[in-house]
């Protein structure tokens, strides 16, 4: 008997659960701005052509706090960051599977993009979110 | 827009120009927790004091802009009519995240600019209570089924998943990147400006907090979010601040005693964020504080060193920093050492915050641009009694909000 995977979404639709997970942006053709949400047209020229374009999973950290107190609901501490990936895209996300304090989190550390689920729904569907962690 | 050329040696203000736009009277309440009074109540205190300060009343007010974050959307300008005097002057209920207060000053100045009016009348109130954390999720107990929603596609709120939505660590991410760029600046030099604003805040009665702490109770109080510790975040509260604008033309035939405590607005600036790489996935609070500087400064050609006292946006303190730098106020680079070497202190070269700033002496959110530039007025006229910075003759009041928006606006001490 074949047992049927469990469902999954991406938290977000710039995740792309492939067999190698990764992040996706919309390129602008005229001046290559990159952007994770839907568009109607390019912040820095004001053009309307986007293409799809695979962002690197390999990134550094260029800041990142640590939150303590965050809303409820919310697991804290844990450590937030801005990163840049290889390709020169930032991102914004968590540094996960890393102890969140200051003395280990370092500034400009290498990082690798990796995916955990943070919960099913009612239908039993997981939500898959992404992450960075220390490489 | 008129450019003045820039220059260090700045000729002193001798006589009022027709086209100049001038603060003729100005007031803030005490910023604190206000029970028994309503927002109308705390902006219509601050109104009738601002018209009194400059011996004029709301009868000759051509304009009234009013802000409010938080009570946007409730007509607070007309609301504050009620009270104060309807008379039937255009109004403007204006609302630009933390820069609330300076764009309600700023759409007064534009009127005068504009020659529609030759007074008007800019006020700033919130009533926060205690609100705890700005920003932020809250989590859903309601049935769910995940779908896609929103710009980003997203099955749920992204706050603690992807980052951090809070304030707190919105502005420590800001400091920190800064940190990145900048070896040398650290958690201690972060709790420095925390330290010296709790200080200042000891000699302003009008502050919500009015309590010295040492540095290791700043860097030993709670992490919110590392490196902003409790006692390195602005507090929530209620308030409320007036000024009242007057064109120099109609400056010229005001009673000698009432135009010599008038202050000139040398410039007033308003900016958004424009496109950075990085600002796509965070708030840039640099680059638009940047260009709002420059562009104030080359407008009253005032430049930094000329700077007597600087009010500047310490919603945290991982924020003041990096301004000391996005205002030009240190070397490039140098937030880290201008702070060790107590520049900002209120005895240093470049005094900050002498009020305690955001971090003291409070921060309700529409009438704090509005707060700064009485702070500023005050010490320009030589009535800021126990914090007054003696002589100062320009000063700089600063404000941001997230989203973004920027307002600085230059002062200067008249010579009439």
């Amino acid at each position: 008997m074949q047992i049927d995977p469990t469902p999954q979404i991406p938290l977000v639709d710039y995740l792309r659960l492939d067999k190698q997970p990764h992040l996706v942006a919309n390129e602008c053709t005229n001046c290559g701005a990159r952007f994770f949400d839907r568009r109607n047209a390019c912040a820095q020229c004001g053009l309307r052509q986007f293409t799809k374009v695979p962002i690197r999973n390999e990134a550094k950290l260029k800041s990142f706090t640590i939150v303590h107190r965050a809303a409820p609901g919310i697991p804290a501490p844990f450590v937030s960051a801005v990163v840049e990936t290889k390709d020169g895209t930032t991102v914004r996300a968590n540094v996960v599977n890393c102890d969140p304090n200051p003395d280990v989190v370092r500034l400009g550390m290498p990082l690798q993009l990796t995916t955990y689920c943070i919960g099913a729904d009612d239908d039993g569907t997981e939500a898959v979110a992404f992450g960075y962690q220390p490489s | 827009m008129s450019q003045t050329q820039s220059s260090t040696s700045r000729k002193p203000v001798r006589k009022i120009s027709s086209d100049s736009v001038w603060v003729l009277g100005a007031d803030m309440t005490h910023f604190g927790r206000y029970e028994d009074q309503d927002i109308v109540d705390l902006a219509a205190q601050t109104a009738l004091a601002a018209l009194d300060d400059g011996n004029v009343s709301i009868h000759d007010m051509d304009v009234l802009a009013a802000g409010t974050l938080l009570k946007a959307g409730t007509s607070l300008g007309q609301r504050l009519q009620k009270q104060i005097g309807q008379t039937g002057i255009p109004v403007y209920n204006v609302t630009n995240a933390c820069a609330t207060g300076a764009t309600a000053i700023r759409t007064v100045y534009l009127a005068i600019k504009a020659g529609e009016a030759d007074m008007g009348l800019a006020v700033g109130a919130e009533q926060m209570g205690k609100m705890g954390l700005l920003a932020g999720a809250h989590s859903s107990k309601e049935k769910s089924v995940y779908e896609p929603k929103g710009r980003y596609g997203a099955v749920t709120s992204l706050d603690g998943y992807l980052g951090t939505e809070t304030m707190p660590g919105v502005f420590a991410q800001a400091g920190m990147e800064y940190a990145n760029e900048h070896p040398g600046v650290g958690f201690e030099q972060f709790a420095k400006v925390a330290y010296k604003n709790h200080l200042h805040s000891t000699r302003n009665p009008l502050a919500q907090y009015r309590k010295a702490f040492s540095l290791d109770e700043i860097m030993q109080s709670p992490t919110m979010s590392y490196p902003n510790t409790l006692l390195m975040c602005c507090p929530t509260g209620d308030g409320a601040a007036a000024v009242v604008l007057i064109s120099g033309e109609r400056l010229k035939s005001m009673p000698q005693d009432v135009r010599r405590r008038a202050v000139k607005i040398s410039a007033s600036v308003l900016t958004s964020d424009p496109y950075t790489e990085s600002s796509q996935v965070q708030p840039d609070v640099s680059t638009l504080t940047r260009n709002a500087a420059a562009l104030a400064y080359e407008t009253a050609g005032v430049a930094p060193e000329d700077l007597d006292l600087v009010e500047l946006h310490d919603c945290f303190a991982t924020a003041e920093l990096i301004h000391y730098d996005n205002l030009g106020l240190c070397e490039q680079g140098g937030a880290g050492d201008f702070i060790d070497s107590g520049a900002p202190f209120r005895d240093g070269s470049t005094p900050v915050n002498v009020s305690g700033g955001l971090i003291s002496k409070g921060h309700p959110i529409g009438a704090t641009g509005v707060a700064n530039v009485y702070e500023i007025t005050t010490h320009l006229r030589g009535e800021a009694g126990e914090r007054q910075i003696a002589g100062a003759k320009v000063g700089l009041a600063h404000v941001i909000g997230l989203g973004s928006a920027c307002g600085v606006h230059v002062l200067e001490k008249a010579a009439v």
